[in-house]
């Protein structure tokens, strides 16, 4: 046998095209001359009637093709488009439609949309679009949205888009019962997503075929295709959705079907031409999709050992002007904040509200990085009150090991049972611990000290709900060149999935690793797909995958076995070549089987020979067996049963200026554990990115709204991602791998989970080097700058003076 | 972001270029276009014709004597700062331009620009300010040399008319004995500071310039101040203000800090 792939750090195969520039995007498509270009008009007001829209001035434009407002869609177009999730305690779920009608309800909602020449053109006769409005007073921010004397929408009493509640037990008595408690009150700011590649989508209606083609910069490509389909009143059978690369995803092209989305198909159709339409970059801050913002009150009762007897969470969530993708952020907040720990009695309420401002899809981590924030701050909180170590008090109340599946007794984002499936949060503390160097910090921080410089130290635990379902398909098909070829419907925006999808046929079926060749998101190889999000690929479409390769090893076995007139069991197949065990002369390639797996009446090369009518077969059988089909190939799908539970601690050691109140991260130190590992070196990327982007989220990034409803910092110069000079230049991982029971790989997802306890850890820490005591400052805001910290700093001192 | 239309021109010499400036009201000069441009793919600015420099000879240079040193209108930032010949007759012009962004912007940025553009938040126009420097000009009548303390009216205004071109600007050497610092804090490394401090002391003589702290580039004269009292002195002569990244508070408490810590690197040795 060859050595297995699975485990092992294959470099990826994507990485020699998309550093080399020849990765091919949206944007990259149809980039010939007769292509048209889109622009959008977009509201500048956050909330407005919409009085009238003159668009005569823009009809003469030279190179204008069509300039459409509300009043030109028909059918389903004019229908709002679609609330994707819907769900019982979504009372009020309201979504915006392709183009505004009558009102608008954020800036940067689309009112008016131009087909041009190109994008200039485009852009100008934007310009000449005249709207008048009647002013609304805008909602901005949780409070004002709280408050509720003004609304987004008029028929939604309360700005209260739903409350939901879910509870396991009576947490009052709990509380009441609880020899010490404690309140927390905290905030989490609006982020974003923010990939280098915007948004984006081309179409071209080819009526020689009836058919329209789509390429969209999209985590899933089947839900586009239907609901293009759906909308321009197409069959599905008429509709090809192509995932082209995909420059970063991180949740918000999960939402769908963005206006533009529709509209380019329409405008395709109804024009005869290839329309593209890309996204930039302002575009992308007022229009895409934001996350975080959350309020969040937290009652906790625990005993002397600091053990969670009562856990209490109300929260606001911020879902800005419309809820297209459900509640599925604020429910992952609200199931996910338990992390590994086990409250006696935990109850959750959750308002989610509208506001005047950018919707709320899921970024990466959908609403875990919050639960952690708020679970971790009161672990913080509680270790503070009793004079305690924090890891102490975190093991106090972790679920053991021999404790799995371990039902927390709440419903999951899927609507399945919270259970997690296994896990060794012991394993991962006394890991994390050695790693960040735990024990010795005390020594450390007092040498800094020493030097006049103060550090601190944080920890932060998850626990993450990856790999959910419904399904995913895949298609392995052998080649009679010996060339495989593989295909799953979800779509990839970086991640490596070419290279874990080809470990994992390479293992199963034993062709050679380069001979594999991965499609993903092309909705004509696998129409049947879900998409990418929840950390699910690996587990998802890896399974569907291993399962598919199976089934085409089965095939090419028996295909063999008679070749070769052997059993079955006698074969194996190693770089490609079925052969006896023990004697490798009786051997047949891969490529040869799958030329004899497809009966012949006509050669059409020299191997093909092999399969023709008078070369092979029992002629007392029907050339194709009863049960079975030509070609050498195999399909399968995956379905599980629920979501499997990775988990993680991160831990950070910060230094804060005493001076300019600057940050400064020192050290930072990740275990994880996503099961078995597939790729470490592919999990390790993950986890570097997802640090990065915590960083970002916890130190620098946040949405700037000001009270008329304007995004104040729309651009990169005021958005601050962090660049690689803020990104702490070493991560220590250490990886932990509890197998999960609930796939044929025991994998666990790991796309997310980098990002996930950025905001708990940084302000763990920072709060440790500021001096970490049940009187110290406190940090309940995330995230925090130097500008915050000083003022923190300032408040702190007037308070204890 | 595309830019609205405009006409575009590049000339081959001085006159031409003066010439198309005077012809149109609304044309503009570009040279590195690391502000400009994007300006205009915003539609914040949408000139009637851009007057592209980039084709006139014999401005690209950077000229050192002991006088102190010339750059050209199309030296860019990477040229002066490569420079060693410069950062010996003037260190300032070193220590500052390495705050000035990133490295791609600073192979396309022209630092004459960059004075012209006249940023309070930008290094180089109080550096030229804190050493006494001046820019040329050539216009349709001539030209002349604007002190730098002339050079700055307004919050990115500078005293040029529309149709004059900056063709260089000069950073007096520094003087035997005296001794510069620059220090800074931004967000993000190369972004704009929140607030940046420059000092230059010569003898008993100190002065600080901020950058990102006054609407105007602006100098403070600290001559004879006590060290503990510095930063408050020069507090009363600055006016920070908030904005979405730093309060005026935060930002006055970086004026203290920095403020001390330049004129402690200029007259100390540590
Ligand atoms: C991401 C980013 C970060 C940056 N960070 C910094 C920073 O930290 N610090 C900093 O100082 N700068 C920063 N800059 C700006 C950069 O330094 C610019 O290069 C500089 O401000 C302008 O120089 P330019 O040659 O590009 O001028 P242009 O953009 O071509 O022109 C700027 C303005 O000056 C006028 N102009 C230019 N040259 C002349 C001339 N010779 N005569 C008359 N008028 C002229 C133009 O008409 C225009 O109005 C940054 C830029 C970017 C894009």
């Amino acid at each position: 046998m060859t050595t297995k792939l699975m485990g092992t750090g294959v470099q990826r195969v994507e990485d020699q095209r998309l550093l080399r520039g020849h990765g091919r995007y949206a944007d990259d498509v149809a980039v010939d001359a007769s292509t048209l270009h889109c622009a959008v008009l977009r509201s500048p007001h956050a909330h407005a009637r919409i009085v009238d829209i003159d668009v005569a001035d823009v009809l003469d434009v030279d190179g204008v093709h069509a300039v459409w407002t509300y009043d030109d869609l028909t059918g389903p177009m004019a229908e709002p488009l679609p609330l994707l999730i819907p769900h019982p305690a979504l009372t009020h779920g309201r979504t915006q439609y392709a183009l505004a009608k009558d009102e608008v309800n954020y800036v940067g909602e689309a009112i008016a949309f131009v087909v041009a020449d190109d994008r200039y053109v485009a852009e100008d006769a934007v310009g000449r679009i005249r709207v008048s409005y009647d002013l609304l007073p805008p909602v901005v921010g949780i409070e004002a949205a709280r408050a509720a004397d003004r609304l987004v929408h008029d028929d939604v009493p309360g700005n209260v888009g739903a409350r939901m509640e879910q509870s396991t037990g009576d947490v009052e008595a709990a509380l009441a019962a609880s020899p010490r408690r404690l309140t927390l009150d905290l905030d989490v700011e609006r982020s974003a997503c923010m990939p280098l590649e915007g948004r984006g989508t081309v179409a071209r209606w080819d009526p020689d075929i009836d058919r329209l083609q789509v390429w969209s910069s999209t985590q899933t490509a089947t839900g586009v295709r239907a609901v293009v389909a759906v909308k321009l009143g197409l069959d599905l059978r008429q509709v090809d959705v192509i995932t082209p690369d995909v420059g970063g995803g991180f949740g918000v092209k999960i939402n769908h079907p963005w206006p533009e989305e529709l509209l380019v198909p329409l405008a395709a159709r109804t024009l005869g031409r290839t329309v593209k339409f890309t996204e930039d970059r302002r575009e992308h801050f007022i229009s895409s999709a934001h996350e975080r913002g959350q309020v969040q009150h937290i009652e906790v009762g625990f005993d002397d050992d600091g053990r969670l007897l009562a856990l209490d969470v109300m929260f606001w969530h911020d879902h800005g002007a419309y809820s297209p993708y459900g509640l599925i952020v604020p429910i992952i907040t609200s199931t996910q904040l338990l992390g590994p720990y086990k409250p006696e009695v935990y109850r959750v309420v959750f308002e989610s509200l509208y506001t005047n401002t950018v919707m709320v899809t899921p970024y990466r981590g959908a609403g875990r990085p919050q639960g952690c924030y708020a679970m971790e701050r009161a672990m913080d909180a509680i270790a503070a009150e009793l004079g305690k170590d924090r890891t102490e008090v975190r093991a106090a109340n972790f679920i053991q090991p021999d404790e799995f599946p371990f039902e927390q007794g709440l419903v999951f984002q899927d609507g399945r049972e919270l259970t997690y499936d296994s896990g060794d949060y012991p394993a991962s503390l006394e890991k994390i611990k050695a790693l960040i160097g735990w024990d010795d910090f005390p020594a450390y921080r007092a040498e800094m000290a020493a030097q006049g410089r103060r550090v601190g130290i944080g920890l932060a635990c998850y626990v993450e709900g990856t790999g959910v379902g419904p399904y995913e398909g895949a298609h392995v098909h052998v080649e009679t060149s010996g060339k495989v070829k593989v295909a799953t419907g979800l779509t990839t925006q970086g991640q490596g999935h070419a290279t874990v999808f080809a470990q994992l046929v390479a293992d199963e079926l034993g062709c050679r690793f380069e001979d594999v060749e991965v499609v993903t998101g092309d909705t004509r190889r696998m129409p049947y797909a879900v998409g990418t999000f929840a950390s699910r690929a690996a587990v998802m479409s890896g399974s569907a995958i291993h399962l598919a390769a199976r089934k085409a090893k089965q095939k090419a076995l028996k295909i063999a076995a008679e070749a070769l007139e052997a059993s079955p069991d006698d074969l194996q197949i190693v770089d490609g070549v079925v052969s006896v065990k023990g004697s490798p002369g009786s051997a047949i390639d891969l490529g040869t089987v799958a030329v004899l797996s497809n009966p012949l009446r006509y050669a059409f090369d020299e191997a093909s020979k092999a399969a023709t009518q008078f070369t092979v077969g029992d002629a007392s059988k029907p050339p194709v067996a009863e049960d079975e089909e030509p070609g050498l190939e195999g399909t399968d799908f995956y379905s599980p049963e629920r979501s499997t539970f990775a988990s993680g601690m991160h831990a950070v050691i910060v230094e804060t200026d005493p001076l300019t109140a600057e940050i400064t991260v020192l050290k930072y130190a990740v275990v994880h554990d996503c099961g078995k590992l597939i790729n470490p070196t592919i999990v390790e990327g993950q986890i570097h990115g997802g640090v990065a982007q915590g960083v970002g989220g916890a130190l620098y990034e946040r949405m700037v709204y000001d009270e008329s409803g304007q995004l104040l910092n729309a651009s990169f110069m005021d958005f601050l991602m962090p660049y690689v000079t803020e990104v702490p230049d070493g991560i220590d991982i250490d990886h932990l791998e509890t197998p999960s029971p609930l796939n044929p790989l025991g994998i666990k997802g790991a796309g997310e989970a980098g990002v996930i306890p950025s905001a708990a850890v940084f302000a763990s820490a920072i709060e440790d080097a500021e001096g970490l005591t049940s009187t110290g400052l406190a940090i309940t805001a995330m995230p925090i700058s130097p500008s915050d910290l000083f003022h923190l700093r300032l408040a702190h001192a007037e308070e204890t003076s | 972001m595309k830019p609205a239309p405009f006409d575009y021109v590049r000339p081959g010499s001085l006159d031409d270029a003066l010439a198309a400036l005077s012809g149109d009201p609304g044309a503009k000069v570009l040279a590195g276009g690391q502000s400009l441009v994007p300006l205009l793919s915003m539609r914040l600015a949408a000139p009637s014709t851009l007057v592209d420099i980039n084709g006139l000879p014999g401005l690209d240079s950077v000229e050192v004597t002991d006088d102190g040193v010339r750059v050209g209108a199309l030296a860019r930032h990477a040229d002066v700062l490569a420079h060693d010949e410069a950062a010996r007759v003037q260190p300032l012009l070193r220590l500052a331009l390495s705050h000035v962004a990133h490295a791609t912007i600073r192979n396309r940025g022209t630092t004459v620009g960059s004075i012209v553009h006249a940023d309070a938040a930008a290094e180089m126009p109080v550096v030229l300010r804190l050493l006494g420097g001046s820019v040329d000009v050539a216009g349709p009548g001539g030209a002349r040399t604007v002190p730098a303390d002339e050079l700055y009216v307004g919050p990115l205004e500078s005293s040029l008319a529309h149709d004059e071109i900056a063709t260089s600007a000069f950073f007096p050497a520094l003087a035997p004995g005296a001794r510069v610092a620059f220090a800074e804090i931004a967000r993000r490394h190369g972004d704009y500071a929140l607030v940046g401090a420059a000092a230059l002391v010569d003898g008993d003589t100190v002065r600080v310039g901020f950058v990102s702290v006054n609407d105007v580039p602006t100098v403070v004269d600290l001559t004879g101040v006590a060290t503990e009292d510095l930063g408050d002195a020069a507090l009363a002569q600055l006016d920070p203000t908030d904005d979405i990244h730093a309060t005026a508070a935060y930002r006055a408490q970086l004026v203290r800090v920095l403020t001390a810590r330049v004129v402690r690197e200029a007259t100390t040795d540590e």
